[in-house]
């Protein structure tokens, strides 16, 4: 009875595991190093650089001297509250939108769930706004929203819903406002219903037959099987989309650029007219920076509102 | 087109398994007006609105100059079809250049993103080691951190590295948002693959890097094109780097260049603008219409298993 019995004794994978466990290590974090390198440099050390830009008077192409948190004072007090109007506005935005793209996702996600003919087709067609670059689908947005040659004035004028010559799209700050959130949602849609579809795909047939025999109704099997089955999807989907939603640079910057009158004004936008033609590259990054505590709190908005059910 | 066949051809539909028995005996025409309420009409009202943006782009590419502004005749269609606008793109801007560093950096940073995200995807999946799980949401919590806070310092990274006007500061700088989301992809498609395959291999005296090269990277295929194709369109759509490190006319990128060069100050060249905004779309759209299952198989593998 010596050791090789024992040893004998004991499942052969069981101890391939315990020293495969040992020997993963070295492998594990040497597979790490391209990612860990690239993110290091390019966005871990430029984050903790940006933190440091913010508190100096940095300018376009040298780093300035230490002044505290002037920047930030400069941005809250001196501005004539236009940063509290962008941060209301990413607010707005971002909350807006997201309502809007999480309720059209899931019908568009539960249209294309169904059978119907064409159906690769069409899905792909619902899918194009979100392939297509943003910035050029976004000009196509500009030229429909022309002050004098608006397509979408002429398709309202023409079917009697507006007045002739219809809104001013992107001169009025209101209207200026709901467009971009029209052209948000429009491109951010696509984006939620081929995640929804895809959670949608993995229930179990069985569920819904299950839930028919019982007698529920179409609606009670979507509320009671289909919604909470979708919730890790959900949670995932609304993660990604409000942060960028939230961060959004480009679609703005084609379409309103901050105007009228700042009114369209986002903390991405304005970071940007500061620090790059602006050249108060200091300034920029302090508010930039101001997105991410905000961002922290919109994340843990959506994980409160998503948490598990007790 | 395909939405008038779609509509006419609603028939076949009810060959499909997920279509339930008529109950209480319902005629077969009612169910077919309950379908067309259902689905039908508001996937017609969805393919219009998603779709009459690039029906504007295009046709808008197609008209004159005169016919452009002239909308007392309906706009919706095209009079007297031309190719000026399209012409005039290639010939007489940086168009053609813009093309081709955009391909250039789009398909240079997938192929860096890949290479990483392959080689992390599979170690935060498959390895057991300390600190795997912290590092995983480490990965994932860079979204927090998007280039609208990483634009002004990394100008001076860019500066330091001296490559500015460089397809170079593109091409480095576009990994650090597709590694995060590729990672977070391939390691969904990671877990799905049986464990028991490469433990197999291992039993039978593979290492454990050929276990990987073998085994599990050809079996991840599919989620490693998925995840291709994410990246290419993010950097093919990517603006604010390359807004900001390229001045040059011929180094731009076709969202840069479009929009900065084909806008004389107040005045606008729709068609022209037009004719570029499709040129661009076209490589993207043609690469999904090859690809959309993958893509959506790579959603599924992401959002439900990651």
């Amino acid at each position: 009875m010596g050791t090789a019995t024992r040893a004998d004794a004991v499942p052969v994978w069981h101890r391939r595991r315990v020293r495969i466990y040992d020997r993963e290590a070295p492998l594990g974090y040497l597979l790490l190093v391209p990612t860990l390198v690239i993110l290091g440099i390019f966005l871990l050390y430029p984050f903790l650089f940006g933190i440091w830009l913010s508190i100096t008077d940095s300018e376009l192409g040298n780093v300035g001297n230490f002044i505290g948190l002037g920047n930030y004072r400069f941005e809250f007090r001196n501005t004539d509250g236009v940063f509290y109007e962008a941060v209301v506005n990413t607010f707005l935005y971002t909350g807006v939108t997201t309502i809007f793209k999480l309720g059209l996702g899931l019908v568009m996600a539960l249209l294309l769930n169904q059978v119907f003919p064409f159906r690769r087709f069409v899905r792909a067609a619902l899918l194009l706004p979100y392939i297509i670059p943003t910035v050029l689908s976004y000009e196509a947005w500009r030229w429909m929203f022309d002050p004098t040659f608006s397509v979408i004035n002429w398709l309202l004028v023409n079917t009697h819903l507006v007045h002739y010559p219809g809104p001013n799209w992107l001169g009025v700050p209101a209207n200026a406002m709901a467009a971009l959130m029209i052209v948000n949602v429009w491109r951010g849609t696509p984006f939620y219903a081929i995640a929804f579809l895809a959670g949608m795909q993995v229930i179990p047939l069985d569920l819904y037959e299950a839930a028919r025999v019982d007698g529920a109704s179409r609606w009670q099997s979507f509320t009671s099987i289909t919604i909470p089955l979708l919730r890790p999807v959900l949670l995932v989907v609304l993660l990604l989309s409000t942060i960028l939603t939230f961060a959004d640079f480009q679609g703005p910057f084609v379409l309103t650029n901050g105007a009228p009158y700042n009114s369209t004004q986002l903390l991405s936008i304005w970071a940007y007219q500061w620090g790059i033609p602006g050249g108060a590259i200091g300034l920029g990054a302090a508010i930039s920076l101001v997105l991410f505590p905000l961002l922290t709190v919109v994340v843990a908005i959506v994980l409160f509102m998503l948490r598990r059910p007790e | 087109m395909a939405m008038q066949s779609s509509t006419r051809s609603g028939q076949p539909a009810v060959l499909g398994p997920r279509v339930r028995k008529p109950r209480n005996g319902r005629a077969i025409g009612d169910r077919f007006v309950g379908r067309a309420i259902r689905i039908y009409i508001p996937l017609l009202a969805l393919l219009a609105v998603t779709l009459f943006p690039f029906y504007w782009m295009a046709i808008t590419s197609f008209k004159s100059a005169s016919e452009l502004f002239d909308f007392s005749v309906s706009p919706l269609w095209v009079r007297e079809p031309t190719l000026f606008w399209y012409q005039d793109l290639l010939t007489k801007t940086n168009f053609p250049h813009w093309a081709f560093n955009t391909a250039l950096v789009a398909i240079v940073s997938t192929l860096i993103s890949l290479f990483c995200s392959v080689l992390a995807g599979y170690s935060l999946a498959r390895l057991r080691y300390r600190g795997a799980d912290s590092i995983g949401w480490g990965i994932f919590v860079t979204y927090l951190v998007p280039p609208t806070l990483l634009f002004l310092p990394l100008t001076f990274v860019i500066r330091e590295l001296h490559l500015f006007n460089n397809l170079w500061s593109l091409i480095l700088t576009y990994p650090t948002f597709l590694i995060p989301f590729c990672t977070w992809m391939l390691m969904g498609f990671f877990k799905g693959i049986p464990r028991e395959l490469e433990e197999a291999a291992l039993v039978d005296g593979a290492t454990r890097i050929q276990a990987m090269l073998r085994i599990a990277i050809p079996l991840a295929v599919p989620g490693i094109l998925a995840a291709a194709l994410f990246a290419f369109t993010l950097s093919w759509n990517e603006f604010l780097y390359s807004l900001i490190f390229l001045n040059d006319s011929l180094v731009k990128t076709i969202p840069v260049g479009v929009t900065q060069e084909l806008i004389h100050g107040d005045e606008f060249f729709w068609g022209e603008l037009m004719a570029a905004a499709l040129l661009g779309s076209v490589p993207v759209a043609v690469l999904y219409s090859f690809f959309v299952d993958y893509f959506v198989a790579g959603m599924t593998a992401g959002a439900v298993k990651g």
